[in-house]
């Protein structure tokens, strides 16, 4: 099934309109049982494993596990992901673990400025030079001498 | 017809999708409509955060040329790109994203995306064109970019998460708005604009993939790209061109984690069961596609009609020697230590190849106990996928920019299909291949800056027929309708006579391309006859689609989708018959035609679908080529 929710720990996002699972899922699978306060994925079959759920729950009370009709059971990949990394737990069918960390952003959250800090360029709307060019590119604009 | 509201959205430029294209191009249209006072806005099927298909991650940009630095051209880009494309792609429209792309990058990298860089500042680089990131945020930060950029145009910039455009409102060959619903509560939307940008991806599960149970879902492109764009652009009447160049990548075998780091970057083979090598053993096939196939690189789908050549005579599986490559890595460095270390480093990569954009692999490895350093891999084809943006070419006929096209492929903006005011980037511009996440996102925005042009040039209300919208809405909204009116009738609301729901549906379309059109099951191969049978039995399902139903807002998103992949389905059917010859063994074989014919096939084919009189009409376009 791909992604699961652990009941024991999934809280319905405290009753808000919308949990972070549903508001995440670019598939739209992710919905609130209301009477339970539980969230599920109400079509596994349709869910890609980008794990974007798991990454946003704020409980983790969501995982994947592997498709069933080719994953042999018992391995798992957890994510704990920060502001600037993310830690991967992966533990495999014979119980080895394996840990890595990988930088996710150089930047804080919310800081990006569009131009980046590069000259914004021409007010040519003519021109085929884009927002923040030719700064952007270091160099000038190539074109074909016709 | 169910009770929903319709809400009306007036705006200048329409940009329908969230992910690379339709980024880019909210952050470049956001600084143009800034200063000729214009109103900008996005209108997403997902949350723009982890939309489109670098939702989950990338580990590599594979299109950067390092220019500045003197690396590469963009003329070297345009070879390139011909090359593996068989020698059918747009110069012009590749050379325009090329010239751009390394201005993107930089943003990106600016913006906050970690791209890895050696001890003296340099890219790594696992090939001629891609770089290394860390890009598991990837897609967080270009829609913040995004977002940020479209909060400067203030009440002029409106973003819509969640509401799924379903059609285009044309008015006498000027795209004139959308229309679509909220997939969260019971609105249905209408948008009036003066130029709409198109950037709703490419297609999948219009084949049958390999995986029919659970894993249905772990496609390589995302289940949620899903000819959005083709049916968007095919419906306003838009000429359409390569919509027989699917693409089918070889990835490892059933999680579709990434091979290009493998082959590249730690330069792994491939061998058959009987340790041989195809791309040695099978040489001399590689003549028979001449010149491409004598030409290095050789084309992505020549290595993998060499890898099926193995496969039909039963030589499988094939496996990347992942233990060999890394072996080889790290013998180079004899103290114990140091290689320990490097060993260490080596495992890290590879890991962080897969976690970064394909979870499941890294799950899939550890499920089969296997250590990339310890045992091999298998490596197998997938299925077929619409990705203009890969090595695949299917998408709209769009203008090149002026100062670089031909006469012949330009009519007044860069980036704009032949319908007015509809400009097209990403998966949904065709011909230009190779574009990937940064080209992408580059063309979204030389399409927003042309169509900010447009809109200053042609500043025109849009003519919106109200009269057609809330005919529009009722067709719209009609599956929500057939599961209330019939869904008592039987004791299991899946089974009635009245109706069809999206996932049988899907079922149906992907049965018909998979044993007609070539797919997983008959190794890619079909012929007229094939064809013109899976044409008849696609019509049939058009006229079900009529009978689709829904019983919530989530349905009704997945019925239209259904009817969005089938668009795409006819298209590619349409263009694979018109075409008689084989041009890419390895994405599909006309059994009838198998071979190339340079002399009447050299061209592009194209096709269109009359709004008026409901027609199609398929037929060559020449291939124009401005770099040698």
């Amino acid at each position: 099934m791909p992604s699961y929710v652990l009941a024991e720990k999934c809280d319905g996002c405290k009753g808000q309109d919308k949990t972070a699972c549903m508001y995440i899922c670019p598939n739209d699978l992710m919905v609130l049982d209301k009477e339970r306060m539980k969230a599920y994925n109400r079509d596994p079959q349709m869910c890609w494993e980008c794990a974007c759920c798991v990454k946003i729950c704020p409980q983790q009370a969501m995982d994947l596990r592997g498709y069933a009709d080719f994953m042999p059971l018992g391995a798992s990949t957890i994510p704990l992901r920060g502001s600037q990394d993310i830690m991967w737990t992966v533990k495999f069918r014979n119980g080895t673990i394996k840990r890595f960390k990988f930088p996710i952003r150089t930047t804080p959250e919310g800081s990006i400025v569009p131009d980046a800090g590069f000259e914004t360029g021409t007010d040519d709307l003519k021109s085929p030079l884009l927002f923040t060019e030719p700064a952007s590119i270091g160099r000038e604009l190539a074109t074909l001498k016709r | 017809m169910p009770n929903f509201e319709t809400v009306v959205v007036d705006t200048d430029l329409l940009i329908v999708g969230g992910g690379m294209s339709a980024c880019g191009a909210a952050v470049e249209a956001a600084y143009w409509a800034n200063k000729h006072g214009l109103r900008v806005t996005v209108v997403d099927k997902a949350a723009m955060d982890r939309s489109g298909a670098v939702a989950q991650g990338l580990s590599a940009i594979n299109q950067y040329l390092g220019y500045a630095e003197g690396e590469n051209t963009p003329e070297d880009y345009v070879r390139y790109v011909r090359q593996d494309l068989m020698g059918v792609s747009r110069d012009d429209l590749v050379y325009s994203i090329a010239r751009h792309v390394d201005s993107t990058v930089h943003l990106f990298e600016k913006w906050g995306l970690p791209i890895w860089r050696d001890e003296n500042g340099k890219v790594v680089r696992s090939g001629r064109w891609q770089i290394m990131i860390s890009g598991e945020s990837y897609k967080i930060i270009v829609a913040e970019a995004a977002k940020n950029a479209m909060k400067t145009l203030g009440e002029k910039g409106q973003i819509f998460e969640r509401v799924f455009i379903v059609e285009p409102l044309v008015k006498d060959n000027r795209i004139v708005g959308a229309v679509g619903f909220s997939v969260r509560e019971n609105k249905f939307y209408v948008f009036k604009a003066k130029a709409v940008l198109v950037g709703m991806g490419g297609a999948v599960h219009v084949f049958r993939p390999r995986s029919t149970g659970e894993g249905l879902g772990r496609s390589w492109y995302p289940p949620f790209n899903t000819g959005s764009s083709a049916y968007f652009t095919i419906r306003a009447g838009a000429e359409m061109t390569c919509q027989e160049v699917r693409f089918i990548p070889v990835r490892f075998k059933d999680a579709y984690g990434p091979v290009g780091a493998w082959f590249l970057l730690f330069q792994s083979e491939a061998k058959n069961a009987f340790g041989e090598n195809y791309m040695v053993t099978r040489v001399d096939e590689l003549k028979k596609w001449a010149p491409y196939g004598l030409t290095k690189p050789i084309p992505a789908n020549l290595r993998n009609h060499l890898g099926l050549l193995d496969e039909r005579e039963g030589k499988g599986p094939i496996y990347m020697h992942t233990e060999e490559a890394i072996a080889r890595l790290v013998e180079k460095y004899p103290d114990e230590k140091v290689r320990k270390k490097k060993l260490k480093e080596l495992e890290s990569e590879a890991w962080e190849d897969f976690l970064d954009m394909t979870i499941a692999q890294a799950l899939l490895w550890a499920s089969q106990n296997i250590f990339p350093e310890e045992k091999p891999s298998e490596i197998a084809a997938c299925e077929p996928y619409f990705i203009g943006s890969h090595s695949g070419a299917s998408g709209a006929w769009v203008s090149g920019p002026e100062d670089l096209a031909p006469a012949e492929y330009f009519w007044g903006y860069g980036h704009m299909s032949t319908v007015k005011g509809l400009f097209c980037a990403g998966d949904a511009s065709g011909a230009c291949p190779h574009k990937f996440s940064s080209g992408s996102f580059t063309e979204g925005r030389i399409a927003a800056k042309e169509a900010i042009r447009f809109i200053v040039e042609n500043n025109e209300e849009p003519q919106v027929d109200m009269a057609e919208v809330e005919a529009l809405k009722e067709r719209i909204l009609k599956p929500l309708d057939i599961f209330e009116q019939y869904k008592n009738m039987t004791t299991d609301p899946n089974v009635n006579p009245n109706y069809i729901r999206p996932k049988q549906y899907m079922f149906r379309l992907q049965k018909i391309m998979d044993e007609y059109a070539g797919g997983v099951s008959k190794s890619f191969t079909t012929n007229k006859q094939l064809l013109e049978r899976g044409l008849e039995l696609l019509t049939m399902l058009k006229e079900d689609s009529e009978k689709l139903a829904a019983e919530d807002l989530h349905e009704l998103m997945r019925c239209w989708e259904n009817v969005h992949r089938t668009w795409q389905a006819e298209a590619h059917i349409r263009s694979v018959l018109f075409r008689e010859e084989t041009r890419w063994p390895g994405y599909y074989i006309r059994a009838d035609f198998p071979n190339m014919d340079e002399e009447n096939w050299k061209c592009f084919v194209n096709c269109r679908w009359d709004r008026n009189t409901g027609q199609w009409e398929v037929f060559k376009r020449p291939i124009i080529t401005i770099i040698d």
